[in-house]
């Protein structure tokens, strides 16, 4: 990945499995929401080939890489919805352009999925009329819309509150077990991280390349580089990350 | 041997050790001494080995003193100096350590470095030559979309078309009415002082009716077109992609250029003669006006005059004038917003040149005709 003749990183290579919740985490400015935006073709990789079920998506034709894309959803850090279309009108866009379905029954589909991110009765509104939580919320309405296999969150849980950040956890989790998406996340909430994710990548800012893949929580405890450890223990040493108590009671 | 002092900060070298002793109270407010009092001991290869402090009177500090030691500690390491800091106090060190916890990214600067001339040019006509690859690259996706809409191939929303058709349409009539009735009076007046004195005034009529059909009227729309709508254009589409919805539609595999810039060229494409004719007859109203009440025409005469002046050449000119006018606008204003930066002052900066750019395309194109019809005696 770069930006001109700046290298951001190199040498990256992962592989994320069907269902997986795949987290990519490394410290602020090191490439995370650049590598979601390789993994959704809104960059090039400056070398190197990003692969789905096997086919090249970089050097995918046009229309392939169009029929490869309506497979994915993609929700933005600041929600990206559409300014001048009420929230049912963003989540019905790309139903009306990609299928056949009657108005009703986008209609329907619309309701159903603003139901699933807790925004029934906000059919109706504006982005600019809801909070920056809803906002979030109703970005992955919309980018559940056509079902796709694949889901790609940028910070979803960045400025919510713990309680609404947990629900949208919970949401993810029931995302992933019923519908069966992929699910692709950036984001360094370690609590999140914990709560939800199998699979993942650090990205190093120090080495420029990929720290560690696996299983977070593996990570946590096992992983050989130390400063991927102290990222994980929230910069405690291992000796350290315990839960904090004061007289006896567990913080 | 004491070489320099202020009260705040004095240095003494003692062989390859240059001792800096830090005193009283380091007050951002009160200018304190920053590293360019330092800077002689590091000048003419006569660097120290080290560098060492005496801080036992320093009182109060602030970052004035932390920014200079940082200073000081980057002069130290480009100069291969040790920077013995145990003597500094233990607050000053936990700032220090925090500056440096993260290294500079050399290879990060965005390369402010003064070039000369020669190089400056040369990078000005490459990025001329960009901008204008990127110009015809744009104007080929136009076209190709105009080539899908008309095959029916092209993929937008028909609401946001009729919604352009009436912003840039409807909504553009008061402003339309109030210049283009402005500048009919104005040749009126202009027209008439010379008319009168050759005992003709009724002539002024051919003289606003010609020039608003042929030129002022798509002219003046064009322009006031380029101010309302080619700016909000570019303001629309610049805000759209600070907010990553442009991102939103690509990763959903919507075509930028048929969602976005088709619906707003039909809405132009379509507006601007209509408009242009409005402006037309608003103009001549106003000629009419100033010519019958202020140098005794009747108006009859007037409608009789004008009809005789105009001609179908007059009016075919002036429409497709004002539909290439309108392809301007658009493009223009499509064109500077998708290539906004991602900040709101770059949505500002898209929109003024956005502006800028269609009024003096407009100017030029509209030169251009009247040569062309000048040598083809149109």
């Amino acid at each position: 990945m770069a930006y001109g003749s700046f290298v951001l990183m190199r040498d990256l290579n992962f592989t994320i499995n069907r269902g997986d919740i795949f987290i990519i985490m490394g410290g602020s400015g090191c490439g995370k929401s650049t590598l979601l935006r390789h993994l959704v073709g809104l960059k090039e990789p400056a070398k190197g080939d990003i692969l789905y079920d096997g086919v090249s998506f970089t050097n995918a034709d046009p229309d392939q890489r169009e029929e490869m894309l309506r497979g994915f959803g993609v929700m933005y850090q600041s929600g990206a919805l559409w300014s001048s279309l009420t929230l049912s009108e963003n989540v019905a866009l790309p139903l009306e352009q990609y299928t056949k379905l009657k108005p009703a029954r986008i209609r329907e589909i619309v309701s159903y999925k603003l139901s699933l991110v807790g925004l029934s009765g906000f059919e109706e509104f504006y982005p600019a009329e809801i909070s920056g939580g809803m906002g979030k919320r109703a970005g992955i309405a919309r980018a559940m819309a056509l079902d796709p296999g694949v889901l790609f969150l940028d910070e979803p849980s960045a400025g919510l509150d713990p309680l609404s950040a947990q629900r949208l956890d919970e949401m993810i989790l029931h995302l992933r077990d019923s519908l069966d998406t992929t699910i692709v996340i950036v984001t360094h909430e370690l609590a999140s991280i914990f709560a939800i994710a199998n699979n993942s990548i650090f990205l190093d800012v120090a080495t420029r390349t990929q720290g560690a893949t696996g299983d977070p929580k593996v990570m946590r405890e096992s992983c050989p580089n130390e400063d991927i450890r102290l990222f994980l223990n929230r910069g405690l040493t291992d000796e350290e990350a315990t839960p904090l108590t004061t007289t006896g009671t567990s913080l | 041997m004491p070489d320099s002092s202020t009260s705040l900060l004095s240095s003494s070298r003692q062989k390859e050790t240059l001792l800096l002793g830090l005193r009283g109270e380091w007050d951002i407010r009160e200018d304190p001494p920053g590293f360019d009092s330092l800077a002689p001991q590091f000048s003419n290869g006569n660097s120290p080995a080290k560098v060492t402090f005496d801080a036992a009177e320093l009182g109060m500090y602030d970052s004035s003193l932390i920014s200079m030691l940082l200073q000081l500690h980057k002069e130290c390491e480009e100069h291969g100096a040790a920077f013995d800091r145990d003597a500094l106090p233990e607050g000053i060190n936990q700032l220090l350590n925090m500056a440096l916890a993260v290294p500079e990214k050399r290879d990060a600067h965005a390369g402010t470095t003064e070039r000369a001339l020669l190089y400056r040019v040369g990078e000005a006509s490459l990025k001329l030559a960009d901008e204008i690859r990127e110009l015809l690259a744009f104007l080929g996706e136009c076209l190709l979309s105009l080539g899908r809409f008309l095959t029916g191939r092209a993929r937008f929303r028909k609401k946001e078309l009729w919604v352009t058709v009436q912003e840039c349409g409807v909504e553009a009539l008061p402003i339309v009415s109030l210049i283009c009735g402005l500048i009919g009076m104005i040749l009126a007046f202009v027209g008439a002082r010379q008319m009168a004195g050759m005992g003709a005034p009724v002539f002024v009529a051919s003289l606003v009716a010609i020039a608003m059909v042929r030129e002022m009227g798509g002219l003046m729309t064009g322009i006031i077109m380029s101010g309302r709508t080619g700016a909000a254009f570019a303001a629309q589409l610049g805000s759209m992609k600070v907010n990553a919805e442009i991102d939103a539609l690509k990763t959903f595999g919507f075509n930028v250029i048929d969602f976005l810039v088709l619906p707003r060229m039909l809405a132009l494409i379509v507006m601007m003669p209509l408009l242009t004719a409005y402006a037309n007859l608003v103009g001549i109203a106003g000629g009419a006006l100033v010519t019958c009440v202020g140098f005794d025409v009747s108006l009859t005469a007037y409608i009789n005059t004008t009809i005789e002046a105009l001609n179908f050449k007059a009016f075919a000119l002036g429409t497709i004038k004002s539909v290439v006018f309108g392809v301007i606008v658009a493009a223009a204003g499509c064109l500077r917003g998708m290539q906004s930066g991602s900040s709101a002052s770059a949505v500002g900066t898209a929109a003024t040149s956005a502006v800028v750019v269609s009024i003096t395309a407009i100017i030029v194109t509209d030169a251009i005709f009247a040569v062309i019809t000048t040598i083809l005696g149109i």
